[in-house]
């Protein structure tokens, strides 16, 4: 099961960033010593930072940081259809997704937040990733909406927005398959990264996403701009997934602990 | 995994990995659009990096790499110490470090950066040494350590901020060894810094540092040491007056801006080989438009060296001048000082170039040189002057105290720096090299000269070789066709041990012929990636010496596996062709196969074969068949436009026993020199579409550009002179032309204008499809063009060969296969090699001509004009290929009338005129003098002209003469 997005935009590609890219001249991206620019070693994670049930009024909201990357992701419903009926599903929910960064989330200042190609593509690509984690057959004929706002960027946007959705989706308490967790990883002489800071992202490096439904060990979403040769797709997938069992530990223990607050507040 | 944290809680925290702390590191960065970014970065600071040394018991480290035992007797230190080296002493000293004495030392992530920032070759080296198990160099990553990293603090330059972390790391090594246990062994760590501020600042912390000179020469044991050492910035100063005698550089800030602001142009600096006062400067434009900017003028030069990155500023247009074709040496013995030597002539010649002035350096690009010392007049002295042996290299001072060792040897030198006051460069003693003159030590020079990697195959790389006895095994079979049967044979020179093509023809029941090229399957020996497949893309070619090769795979591999020998089964990569008799291809294939060729031919013998009408036999029918299709695939290619151009090549005779050149002859081309040639033409283009169809982004290929119309104006002018006319517009005019052009009375004028053709052409060059669009072949009339044909000897076959196996599925690909970025690096590198080994092959012949003439005496013979200087004629001896220079303006005599027409060109005097194709007579003779730069010298016999020419010496037995009188 699962979807798996093979961008091929080949005109685009051909003319890839790696012609203007730094990595021959510039930034060493991992060192002799095995250690990489921020000073994590290969397949370390950066640090990830939860909280749940930060907004009152939606039904589920979590905020997530992923080193210097920080997400807000709000969930409604399930509820019923809103705006055209024709998108209906009498045997499950429909998921509708948007994506959008915040102006100021980048160095510089972003013209358009939302709508453009980039950001329609990611509402499109969490839109999937969540139709193959959330229980839809559920709710027939209803909806339920993701909104996914990065706040501040530095690499692995996609996977951020998807750590962030999970816990929200969690806190709205809508039943999923299990966590979807996802991360960015790249390849760097010969040696597989996890989770990609915006530096290493930039620096040439051939990078790829994937969420993963980690208990099952489903994939959920793979993704991949770049060029690679086959001989290394495997060792990448199998760094990504095991990023991925990493990320899904950091956001067990996210919701053990919110739930424990959460009865206590109840009084349970 | 543990867990831990420490960071305030702002939320809930949670972590995986054992970072200890967090850093946020903002700095701020300009854009491209101008403005200005700011940049945050995170950055772990670790608790899980060790010391590396072998005496600690609290670091959880798996290996050591510093010994318990690191013992160096030295006058200052006489405890067991590690070294710690800041930036400056690594860039500087790096000769020193790469020592074997020197060992057990720390080098700080800090340093390893600033270094790899500072300078490249410098990096390499020192990554080099860590690598190296013996010398025990130990990485420390101070950057990320937990209680080594510091933040720069307001107002704190960056420099000061390294120096500081270096400090700082140095404190936490000398507690951190304190600590364990060890104490009484005494292990301390040492700092090495010429920075007396920094040097300073250690001392107030309470850490043990030296200088480095200072260090080096309290090792007692060993005194050599110290002529490796740098001459520092003090030191500098005593030498030298004080008097300055070149412009400031400018500082790389100034220079930037002057570039964007298009004030100043950057380019590569190149010094003219006969003329120490002038230089250009190569700037390369936007796409293909580049211009040169001259130099004249020690001043303008401004202490930029061969090939430095430097930058420029043009000359107002008044003050440009024209190249003063002067052949100009720096002669002057040891005259320091005297910087005005030179009367520079100012000419107002038509042709005047940009000229400009350096007014700053942004890259040096200073490796060792090769040379010779001239030991100073005064007795005692320890200063000297170094000669490099390439006349593009400044001379050196440098400090010795090996003088009178070393003279006479050739020795390599270490530039360290040219202050502004010094008429020469300061350098320090590397290594020595042999006696000079010597054949072994000679030839070393030139191979390190050329950048020639020379050195025999590691234990790793031979590793990797078949194990011996080898034989075809069935797996060998599979995706092979076998061809054992079939009637191959080999053509090459004589002697001829790596043998990487054979051929075969038959004719097929159609009545149409089946043509057969068969390359020795490299590729199936050499699998990518491993030690022996990165050392030969490193040597990228073998290299042909007079009685030397160098090979480029191990000899095991390059002489007897993949030589198709004959009567031997081999593995081979086919290219297969029908052809009807027209020798029109109408079908190709490719595979990999395994022959057993049935004769191995020298080209006279299959001359011989072919020529001989009472011959039937399989293989010289197959000779005929071949050589009656390359005819007419010869004809072909010349109606199509293809050049035949001509250089002399020489080959010498050399006695086996001793070495030495006996008889140098011109190479002799037969009808099957070109038969062969043919068929590897026709092979290289039939593989070259195969691979461009297969993979149009990362196919190896090979263009050959043609010249920029400019290139021609010696020619034309030449041509011109005897009233022939040479058309440029396309290369099929050009041959067309070149065919045609007669002079009557003068068989040899069409092989001088063709060796004048051939100086007019480009380079031509490997490159990857994906990076390029222009893939002509000037030279061949080719569309596309590639090498397949011999893979033992150049890399970019072996790249060929495994594209190839892909494209028919005989091979798997494999990642940096199919990267067109890394296929373009590799082929800048083997265009590097292959143009130095071409280099290096000039100057072996050199060597042995030079070789020759000694053992001769003085010979003299007819030669030709080639090209026409302002103070000199350059000759062209057909009868050895050889070319000297006729000097009309000597030191020891006073100089003649002499007038330079550039427009002719021609060279007036006294009373007569010389032309290029001019016919004379000169003396050759070897010019010992010097000893580095023997040299052939020619002196003009005829046309006879008074107070220059020299009467005519009675050759034969004067040249035996002297031999047998001793
Ligand atoms: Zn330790």
């Amino acid at each position: 099961m699962g979807n798996v997005v093979q961008r091929r935009t080949r005109g685009a590609l051909r003319r890839c960033p790696f012609e203007v890219c730094g990595n021959m001249a510039g930034l060493e991206l991992l060192s002799d010593q095995g250690y990489r620019l921020d000073g994590r070693k290969a397949t370390e994670l950066r640090k990830v930072q939860a909280r749940m049930g930060v907004f009152a009024q939606a039904d589920g909201s979590a905020y997530l940081e992923q080193g210097n990357t920080k997400a807000l992701a709000v969930v409604y419903g399930p509820h019923e259809m809103r705006g055209s009926r024709s998108r209906t599903r009498h045997d499950q929910a429909v998921i509708n997704c948007q994506y959008s960064m915040a102006t100021f989330s980048t160095a510089e200042r972003k013209r358009r937040p939302h709508g453009d190609r980039k950001s329609t593509e990611m509402s499109l690509h969490l839109k999937q990733t969540f139709e193959a984690a959330v229980m839809t057959q559920l709710y027939p004929r209803s909806q339920i909406d993701i909104y996914v706002k990065i706040l501040q960027s530095d690499g692995g946007n996609y996977s951020v927005c998807v750590n962030a959705a999970t816990l929200a989706v969690i806190d709205a308490g809508i039943p999923m398959r299990d966590y979807v967790c996802a991360c960015t990883v790249g390849f760097v002489d010969e040696t597989p990264l996890a989770d990609l800071c915006y530096a290493e992202e930039s620096g040439g490096v051939s990078s790829l996403a994937l969420a993963l439904l980690p208990r099952g060990g489903q994939i959920a979403l793979l993704q991949m701009d770049a060029r690679l040769h086959q001989d290394h797709l495997e060792a990448l997938i199998e760094a990504a997934m095991t990023a991925c069992k990493g990320v899904s530990k950091v956001l067990d223990e996210v919701v053990r602990q919110h739930l424990q607050e959460v009865s206590v507040l109840t009084g349970e | 995994m543990k867990t831990q944290y420490c960071f305030k809680k702002r939320l809930r925290l949670y972590s995986l990995f054992i970072v200890v702390m967090l850093k946020s590191k903002t700095f701020v960065k300009k854009t491209r659009s101008g403005g200005v970014m700011k940049i945050v970065r995170e950055h772990y600071l670790r608790d899980d990096i060790w010391c590396g040394s072998e005496v600690c018991t609290e670091c959880k480290q798996e290996s050591t790499v510093l010994q318990r035992d690191a013992c160096i007797e030295s006058s200052l230190c006489s405890y067991p110490h590690y070294l710690i080296p800041d930036t400056n002493v690594v860039l500087h000293q790096i000769d020193v470090l790469e020592d074997p004495v020197i060992r057990n030392v720390i080098i700080l992530q800090t340093v390893l950066q600033e270094v790899r920032h500072r300078s490249a070759p410098v990096y390499k080296r020192l990554k080099d040494i860590v690598h190296e198990k013996e010398k025990h160099f130990y990485t420390f990553t101070n950057e990320h350590h937990r209680e080594t990293f510091i933040e720069r603090e307001p107002g704190e330059s960056a420099n000061d901020r390294n120096d500081r972390a270096i400090r700082m790391a140095s404190k936490w090594y000398s507690q951190h060894l304190k600590t364990s246990e060890t104490g009484a062994d005494g292990l301390k760590v040492v700092l090495l810094t010429n920075d007396q501020g920094n040097k300073q600042k250690a001392e107030d912390n309470g850490l043990l540092v030296y200088k480095c000179e200072e260090y080096i020469k309290s090792l007692i044991a060993n005194p050599e040491l110290v002529d490796h050492l740098a001459l520092s910035n003090d030191e500098k100063n005593e030498i030298t007056s004080s008097k300055v005698l070149f412009p400031e550089h400018l500082p790389l800030s100034k220079i930037q801006a002057g570039i964007k602001s298009g004030s100043f142009l950057q380019g590569t600096f190149r010094a003219s080989r006969d003329n120490y006062l002038e230089a250009t400067v190569f700037v390369q434009g936007e796409g293909e438009d580049s211009t040169e900017v001259l130099l004249q003028g020690l001043q303008n030069l401004n202490r930029a060296v061969h090939q430095d990155v430097v930058a420029v500023q043009l000359l107002p247009r008044d003050q440009w001048v024209a190249p003063s074709s002067v052949v100009l040496q720096d002669e002057g013995a040891a005259k320091d000082d005297n910087a005005e030597e030179e009367d520079e002539e100012k000419e107002t010649s038509f042709s005047v170039k940009p000229t400009g002035k350096v007014v700053g350096i942004i890259k040096r690009s200073w490796r060792p040189f090769c040379g010779m010392l001239n030991v100073a007049q005064i007795k005692e002295s320890t200063r000297h002057l170094f000669t490099p042996a390439d006349r593009r290299i400044p001379r050196i001072r440098i400090e010795t105290r090996q003088a009178a060792t070393l003279a006479g040897q050739r020795i390599m030198v270490a530039i360290d720096g040219w202050p502004k006051h010094s008429r020469y460069p300061n350098g320090h003693f590397v290594r020595s090299l042999g006696s000079a003159g010597e054949k072994d030590t000679e030839q070393e020079v030139l191979l390190l000269e050329h950048d020639v990697p020379h050195q025999a195959f590691s234990q790793a790389v031979l590793s990797f070789l078949p194990k011996m006895p080898w034989a075809i095994t069935p797996e060998d079979m599979v995706r092979r066709e076998d061809l054992r049967n079939l009637t191959v044979c080999s053509v090459d020179p004589p002697g001829c041990t790596d043998i990487d093509d054979a051929l075969h023809c038959r004719e097929l029941e159609n009545g149409n012929l089946e043509v057969g090229v068969h390359i020795a399957d490299v590729s199936h020996f050499i699998r990518p990636g491993n030690a022996l497949d990165k050392e030969a893309a490193n040597r990228g070619t073998t290299v042909y010496l007079c009685g030397k090769r160098i090979d480029m795979v191990p000899e095991l591999l390059s002489s007897n596996l993949c030589s198709l020998r004959s009567n031997v089964e081999r593995l081979a990569f086919s290219c297969i062709w029908e052809m009807n008799h027209k020798a029109e291809i109408l079908k190709t294939r490719f595979t990999k196969s395994v022959i057993n060729s049935k004769a191995s031919l020298t080209y006279a013998e299959a001359q011989m074969r072919i020529d001989d009408t009472s011959m039937n036999d399989d293989i010289t029918n197959s000779l005929r068949g071949l050589n009656k299709l390359a005819k007419i695939l010869k004809k072909q290619r010349i109606e199509k436009g293809a050049l035949t151009l001509s250089s002399l090549e020489v080959r010498f005779h050399i006695d086996s026993e001793t070495h030495d050149p006996i008889d140098l002859q011109t190479k002799e081309l037969m009808e099957t020199n070109s038969m062969v040639e043919e068929f590897m033409l026709l092979a290289n283009i039939s593989v070259a579409q195969k691979i461009y169809d297969e993979f149009p982004d990362c196919a190896m290929l090979r263009k050959h550009p043609p010249p920029p119309p400019s290139n021609y104006d010696i020619l034309l002018k030449a041509a011109k002179s005897k009233e022939v006319e040479i058309h440029t517009d396309s290369a099929k005019a050009l041959a067309d032309s070149l065919d045609v052009a007669k002079v009557d009375g003068f068989p040899y004028f069409n092989t001088l204008l063709r060796i004048l053709a051939t100086r007019c052409m480009m380079q031509a060059v490997y490159f990857c499809s994906g990076m390029d669009s222009d893939f002509h072949h000037y030279g061949l009339a080719s569309p596309i063009y590639t090498h397949f044909t011999s893979p033992i000897r150049r890399y970019a076959d072996i790249i060929v060969h495994r594209l190839l196996a892909v494209a028919i599925g005989a091979d798997s690909t494999y990642p940096d296969l199919m990267d067109k970025h890394k296929q373009s690096a590799l082929s800048n590198n083997l265009n590097y090699r292959h143009k130095m080994s071409q280099y290096a092959q000039r100057a072996s012949v050199a060597f042995h001509t030079q070789l020759f003439f000694k053992s001769r005496g003085i010979l003299n013979e007819e030669g030709f004009v080639l090209f026409v200087r302002k103070n000199a004629i350059i000759v062209l001896i057909p009868k050895f290929g050889l070319e000297g220079t006729v000097f009309f303006d000597t030191k020891d005599k006073a100089a003649p009338n002499l007038v330079f027409d550039e427009e002719v060109p021609s060279l007036k005097v006294e009373e007569h005129t010389f032309c290029i194709f001019d016919k004379v007579k000169v003396t050759i003779s070897l010019d010992a003098s010097n000893v580095q730069h023997q040299k052939i010298r020619m002196a003009l016999i005829e046309p006879v002209i008074p107070g220059v020419s020299v009467p005519a010496p009675d050759v034969g037995p004067q040249a035996k003469k002297p031999k047998l009188d001793r």
